[in-house]
């Protein structure tokens, strides 16, 4: 297939802006600025039905007809943060096909009324934030970013920013906070960004892959976009494949392949000859799913979209497939999300903090193999009392694989624990 | 002689440009206190109490503010290393492709542990949660004040290999 976000795999130079443009570079753009009102791309997004990459795949065009027309300004954030284990995507989109994404980001400045875009990356993507300033600057040039853009009276800007190692920022008002200057800890909802955002203004959040999709459905409309996929999940997503695979990457491919396609097919199957044990087919936030004789031929063929991950009991996510082969035990895999979550709570919400800190004493002990029976039904409850009670979502993404693993896998801790 | 005089003018006078576009690119100043950190980060590979001070000046806020900013974020460092970082990710991921093995390896043939820095003052050996090159284990990231660059599909020669091109680039620049 060809791609529509991977478009370097076909154009390999498409990193340049001459060679972008002599691909219909900036031709969505111009379209929109030229001839389409900004409320018809919401239409036209919405009809698409694009859904958001970042994880919880919220329809973009109804996230963006929330913003009021009563307030300005409006901004536009990009959430370049990507820092769920497991994911890889939205750098590669950045590094090698830059001005689709600058275009998509454009694209949603002019669809919302914001004249200013933020894009806020990782620090650890340094030499990408100095890279995309750079075909910023080259844009603003040819005269795809600044005033008067295509001779209309709009104007777009956008800025690059950079965090500085904190998974906590991929949560979009902690993200704000970020780049507001101040520590990255989440707010209190309502109000939503769309309303109180960024500078206290109506803000729209999206992820790199999302945008990424705009200028495509501008120019081939919603009937073009939906040719790939699914009814509910339409359009081609990027799965970050890793683990014990022959041939760990990033695939794009329509939303909607099965399993089998993505780890067999593409990603070559299972290295050194071992069994799949395991998915986290959303990171280290994943429910995991068991893979076994019973299960082998169900979980293959189930169709990875929005809705049918949820028949085997985990979600989509951002698509980060974890693939842990049967020379692994959960009591392990455990320990590392763990390790992780505990690193990365903020700190704000006690349940999430303490609970953190808890669930790594326990994790350790029953991996190490000083644990009784009864601390891994302590771990399970510390995990299950922490899930809903605090103010973002990683909290509850760090029982996620504590739960699953227990109750899915329960001989790999009934051979950790003592007698 | 007031409190203002004794902070010192190190960004502004030796960044007066960067420090100038970095406040243009916000519509508030205290947006400016991350870029400003990479810069304090820059000049002297860590995060000097004065530079911190400097910064809250420029800004308008509490230096216990900007040292608890320093402080949440795991990229700034508000002590003394290594000159180089070296940060090894061994998350889900890349654990699951060796990087556990990979890191104690390359620990044994540098003579340090996790955390420490060669005595030659040259590298520090950092373990790190992921770092989006998932695909590419063994990876680590290089840390060197304000710049970072990915060595990914690595091994312990090939990150000696490393070791020894940085020993030899910083005994030039010292010649
Ligand atoms: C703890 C946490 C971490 C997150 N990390 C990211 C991230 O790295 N990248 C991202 O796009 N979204 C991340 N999200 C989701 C964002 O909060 C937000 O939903 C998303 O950026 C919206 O964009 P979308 O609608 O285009 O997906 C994270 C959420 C949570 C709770
Ligand atoms: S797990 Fe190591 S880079 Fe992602």
């Amino acid at each position: 297939m060809t791609h529509i976000l991977f478009r370097h795999r076909d154009i390999p130079d498409i990193k340049n802006i001459a060679v972008y443009q002599q691909h219909a570079g900036f031709a969505a753009l111009k379209k929109a600025v030229t001839s389409l009102q900004p409320k018809q791309i919401v239409d036209e997004v919405k009809a698409s039905g694009l859904r958001g990459r970042g994880g919880a795949g919220f329809p973009t065009g109804v996230k963006w007809s929330f913003l009021p027309d009563t307030i300005w300004p409006h901004y536009v954030v990009c959430n370049a943060d990507e820092s769920e284990p497991g994911t890889f995507k939205d750098r590669e989109i950045m590094e090698s096909n830059p001005y689709q994404f600058l275009e998509g980001v454009a694209i949603a400045c002019f669809a919302v009324g914001a004249s200013e875009g933020y894009i806020y990356l990782r620090g650890e993507f340094y030499p990408i934030a100095r890279h995309l300033d750079a075909c910023i600057a080259e844009m603003e040039k040819a005269g795809y970013l600044g005033d008067n853009l295509f001779g209309t009276q709009v104007s777009i800007r956008i800025k690059t920013h950079l965090g500085a190692g904190a998974y906590i920022c991929g949560e979009e008002t902690a993200l704000l906070e970020s780049i507001e200057g101040k520590r990255g800890q989440p707010r209190l909802r309502p109000p939503f960004p769309a309303v109180v955002g960024l500078y206290g203004k109506p803000t729209v959040i999206n992820n790199v892959e999302t945008l990424s999709n705009l200028p495509y459905i501008v120019e081939h409309g919603a009937a073009g976009y939906r040719q790939f996929g699914s009814e509910k999940s339409p359009g081609t997503k990027i799965f970050s494949l890793s683990g014990n695979v022959n041939k760990p990457g990033n695939y794009e491919l329509p939303l909607g392949t099965t399993f089998r396609e993505l780890i067999f097919t593409h990603g070559g199957g299972i290295s050194d000859g071992h069994s799949l044990r395991a998915i986290m087919p959303a990171g280290a936030s994943s429910s995991i799913i068991r893979v076994d004789e019973e299960t082998f031929d169900k979980v293959m063929d189930t169709p990875m979209d929005y809705e049918n991950v949820q028949n085997v009991g985990s979600l989509l996510g951002s698509a980060s497939v974890i693939v842990i082969d049967d020379t692994h035990t959960m009591d392990w895999v455990i320990n590392k999300t763990i390790e992780f979550f505990k690193h990365e709570s903020c700190g704000k919400c006690t349940p999430c903090r303490d609970g953190n800190y808890w669930m790594l004493q326990l994790t350790e002990r029953i991996h190490a193999g000083h644990a009784s029976a009864g601390d891994v039904k302590l771990l399970d409850s510390v995990a299950a009392q922490m899930y809903g009670k605090c103010l973002c979502a990683l909290g509850d993404f760090s029982t996620m694989a504590v739960r699953t693993a227990i109750e899915r896998f329960p001989e790999d801790f009934e051979k950790k624990v003592k007698a | 002689m007031s409190s203002v005089d004794n902070i010192p003018n190190l960004l502004r006078d030796k960044y007066p440009e960067e420090v100038q576009a970095i406040f243009a690119k916000y519509p508030i100043k205290r947006s400016a206190v991350m870029p400003l950190l990479y810069l304090a980060q820059r000049e002297a590979g860590y995060i000097t109490k004065e530079s911190m001070a400097e910064i809250a000046t420029l800004l308008e806020l509490d230096t216990t503010e900007v040292a608890a900013i320093v402080g949440f974020y795991s990229m700034y460092h508000d002590e003394k290393a290594g000159k180089y970082r070296i940060q090894v990710c061994t998350d889900i991921s890349c654990a699951l492709r060796g990087a556990d093995k990979f890191l104690e390896h390359l620990c044994q043939n540098i003579g340090i542990k996790v955390g420490e820095t060669t005595p030659d003052g040259l590298v520090t050996i950092e373990e790190v949660k992921c770092l989006a090159g998932c695909d590419k284990a063994p990876m680590f990231q290089l840390q060197d004040g304000d710049q970072v660059s990915y060595h990914e599909n690595m091994t312990v020669d090939k990150t000696m290999e490393l070791v020894e091109a940085l020993k030899k680039a910083n005994l030039e620049v010292k010649e």
